[in-house]
């Protein structure tokens, strides 16, 4: 019970608890002055020489996300070093398992947050004042991206951040007041009785709650994809920013959820989060395994409400075999609509005739290109139509 | 009513004493929110336990068990309360059929306690004589965004606001449980109220041992196959890798059948109880599923 909780501890302990939150944070958890107090009034309940329990307790307060748990106990063990002569008495009982096993790279982070010595200073940029006229800009919207210079891109920048995402809604087992609802609400019909002295003047009645679709992007931002994938971040993360239902996912040779990162307001500073958190950046790509990562991992937690999967890349994939038209499979059969997105499409005559697109294609709703701004605007038009056509002929869409 | 554990031993104790076998860890988190008298968040896979520690909890300090199961369109009618309408329209009829005609008096009567409808939310703020009572907020990521941030409120303060009766507030702290599967990511604020905890698989002896309490009528060589045939299956690229829930159906269903040791038939046939998906079973067939049995043979989990 809360109430035999007396004053936090003092005194060097407290000092420790405080620096080590404040490293955490450097490191990136998200640490609030309340979880400092709550770790303070939790130490005074734990025998805190006793250097599991010490550890376990910090990290039900400090951790609240299963993939901080990592840097936590790097952290940890760093921070709460065995200090020669004290170890005996430190070290009754092991650590867990989890904070035994060796430090993988992340730990870098960890030393460099410990070390507090880190400059965040990017190249400075030169900002210059670009406006076009209106014929400059119809040019624009057929312009690939790959072709533009950095003036038509911080321009197309500007117009991708206007995009919205007009809602597909679906529908919801929920209920919210609806004068032409099918369903009567009594619970306010009687409260409604009760200002004309209990004479039901009016039934008041219940609608369903239609609610935005769930969009899943699989995003390649492998060596071949380089001069769209900046864009397409950017498209992201303004439809991103729009709806709250949008995941996102980075993949080259391996798969990484940047949904978060995309979820910080400014773009810049989104796409700078993205970059930091992505270990592959235009590297190879392996679309198999990192596919089969995603329907192991995310599949079902992100695919549950009948999402639409905007697959973006450009399916050039060297070791092609039965792994991906499984995984594609998958993937195809979890969502409610899969779209690929392949900037290739923008050459006239493209034919599908790289293995690893022949096996993906057959999986796929719908193959649109993106390379350029009408294109993503036939995209977002595309998403807002309701109710899709589940599994059109994919070739003669291309 | 038994006093809450004084120590993270002793709720070590407390809860073995009831059959869960439980990590220090989970033991130093669950003493540590008895004590502050703060939510208990649990995350991890299906199938680790993340329930059931809600469930030995009630019986083992000998409180109510209050189970909020939650899913897609959770609203707060069916979650916190609801006011019976039926019962206040008859009221409000025999009032008009007596030729009452005070309004405030008509209203005061017909939104009072007796018309209220608690769910499982205001139930467990209710006073007990057993003491708080435990409430098990089950799944809460199945539920909507929307419910998420009305917990807020119950989780912080332990309290309800019902408009028209008032602010209802828990004499004493409930103790809560909240579990995730992770189908989607809870909300910071509401992890922020909690103390958090990832609940992993068990290592072989602990499974081994919660396999031996959970089904007495095992014999040791087959719980050491059937353990060590489990641990090793999940170290098998699977899209879903068997819980410590399945190990026990498992282990159940191979008693039953009167099993003695592994043999890649009686494998083959009872497969189902480990594996949900088509395509694991697939995968975990014919010389695959012989290498992971010849395995769990000659290395036991011991």
């Amino acid at each position: 019970m809360p109430d035999d909780i007396e004053t936090p501890a003092a005194g060097l302990i407290a000092d420790n608890v405080v620096g080590f939150a404040r490293a955490l944070r450097v490191a990136g958890l998200p640490i609030g002055p309340g979880a400092v107090i709550d770790a303070l009034k939790a130490m005074r309940l734990i025998d805190i020489g006793n250097r599991a329990d010490l550890f376990t307790t910090l990290k039900s307060i400090f951790v609240k996300r299963h993939e901080h748990a990592l840097i936590f106990a790097q952290a940890f063990d760093l921070f709460f070093r065995r200090a020669e002569g004290t170890e005996s008495m430190l070290d009754s009982v092991p650590l867990p398992p989890e904070a035994q096993k060796p430090p993988p790279p992340a730990s870098r982070r960890v030393q460099e947050a410990f070390s507090q010595s880190r400059n965040i200073e990017g190249p400075e940029i030169e900002e210059k004042d670009v406006q076009l006229s209106v014929s400059d800009r119809e040019v624009l919207q057929r312009k690939d991206f790959a072709q533009m210079s950095a003036a038509e891109i911080a321009e197309v920048t500007r117009a991708i951040a206007q995009m919205k995402l007009p809602q597909a809604e679906l529908r919801t087992r929920r209920f919210k007041p609806d004068a032409r609802g099918q369903r009567l609400d009594l619970r306010r019909t009687l409260r409604g009785s009760l200002r004309t002295g209990g004479e039901i003047v009016k039934f008041q009645r219940l609608g369903r709650i239609d609610k935005p679709a769930p969009i899943v992007a699989l995003l390649d931002i492998s060596g071949s994809m380089t001069d769209y994938t900046r864009l397409f971040l950017q498209f992201l993360h303004a439809i991103t920013d729009a709806r709250k239902r949008v995941s996102v996912f980075l993949f080259g040779t391996r798969l990484t959820n940047v949904t978060r990162a995309l979820r910080a307001r400014d773009p810049d500073e989104a796409l700078a989060a993205c970059s930091s958190s992505v270990e592959d950046w235009a590297g190879g790509t392996r679309i198999a395994t990192s596919l089969h990562n995603f329907n192991n991992l995310w599949g079902r937690r992100v695919l549950g409400q009948g999402a639409t999967v905007l697959l973006i890349s450009d399916g050039l994939e060297r070791e092609a075999d039965s792994r991906l038209e499984f995984e594609m499979d998958r993937l195809h059969r979890s969502c409610r609509r899969l779209i690929w997105l392949n900037p290739l499409l923008r050459f006239e005559g493209f034919e599908a005739k790289a293995q690893g697109i022949k096996m993906m294609l057959p999986h796929v709703d719908e193959f649109r290109p993106v390379h350029n701004l009408k294109s993503m605007e036939g995209l977002i038009a595309a998403l807002s139509s309701s109710q899709p056509p589940r599994r059109i002929d994919s070739r003669s869409a291309a | 009513m038994s006093k809450i554990p004084a120590s993270v031993d002793a709720t070590l104790d407390l809860l073995t004493s009831r059959g869960y076998l439980a990590e220090r860890s989970l033991a130093t988190v669950v003493y540590l929110s008895l004590k502050m008298g703060r939510p208990l968040f649990l995350e991890g896979e299906a199938g680790v336990g993340k329930t059931e520690i809600a469930k030995v909890l009630s019986t083992a300090l000998g409180r109510k068990l209050i189970r909020l199961q939650c899913y897609e369109g959770l609203d707060v009618a069916s979650a916190v309360y609801e006011w019976n309408s039926a019962a206040q329209m008859i009221a409000i009829r025999l009032a008009e059929a007596s030729g009452e005609t005070d309004r405030e008096q008509l209203s005061a009567d017909v939104f009072a306690e007796k018309y209220l409808i608690k769910r499982p939310l205001l139930q467990a703020l209710e006073p007990d004589v057993a003491g708080p009572p435990v409430l098990l907020i089950d799944e809460l990521d199945r539920a909507d965004e929307a419910f998420e941030a009305y917990l807020l409120e119950i989780l912080s303060d332990f309290q309800v606001t019902i408009p028209e009766f008032g602010t209802v507030k828990a004499p004493q702290a409930p103790i809560v449980i909240v579990t995730s599967n992770r189908t989607r990511e809870i909300h910071d604020a509401l992890k922020r109220r909690c103390l958090y905890h990832w609940v992993d698989y068990p290592n072989a002896e602990r499974e081994l041992a919660i396999v031996k309490s959970r089904v007495p009528n095992i014999g040791a060589k087959l719980s050491q196959q059937v353990v060590g045939f489990v641990q090793a299956l999940r170290e098998q690229d699977l899209f879903k890798v068997p819980g410590v829930a399945e190990t026990i159906d498992w282990a159940t269903a191979l008693t039953e059948l009167d099993a003695r040791s592994l043999t890649p038939q009686v494998v083959g046939d009872t497969l189902g109880a480990l594996l949900k998906y088509q395509d694991d079973i697939g995968r975990m067939q014919g010389p695959a599923l012989d290498k992971v049995i010849k395995e769990a043979v000659n290395d036991p989990a011991a």
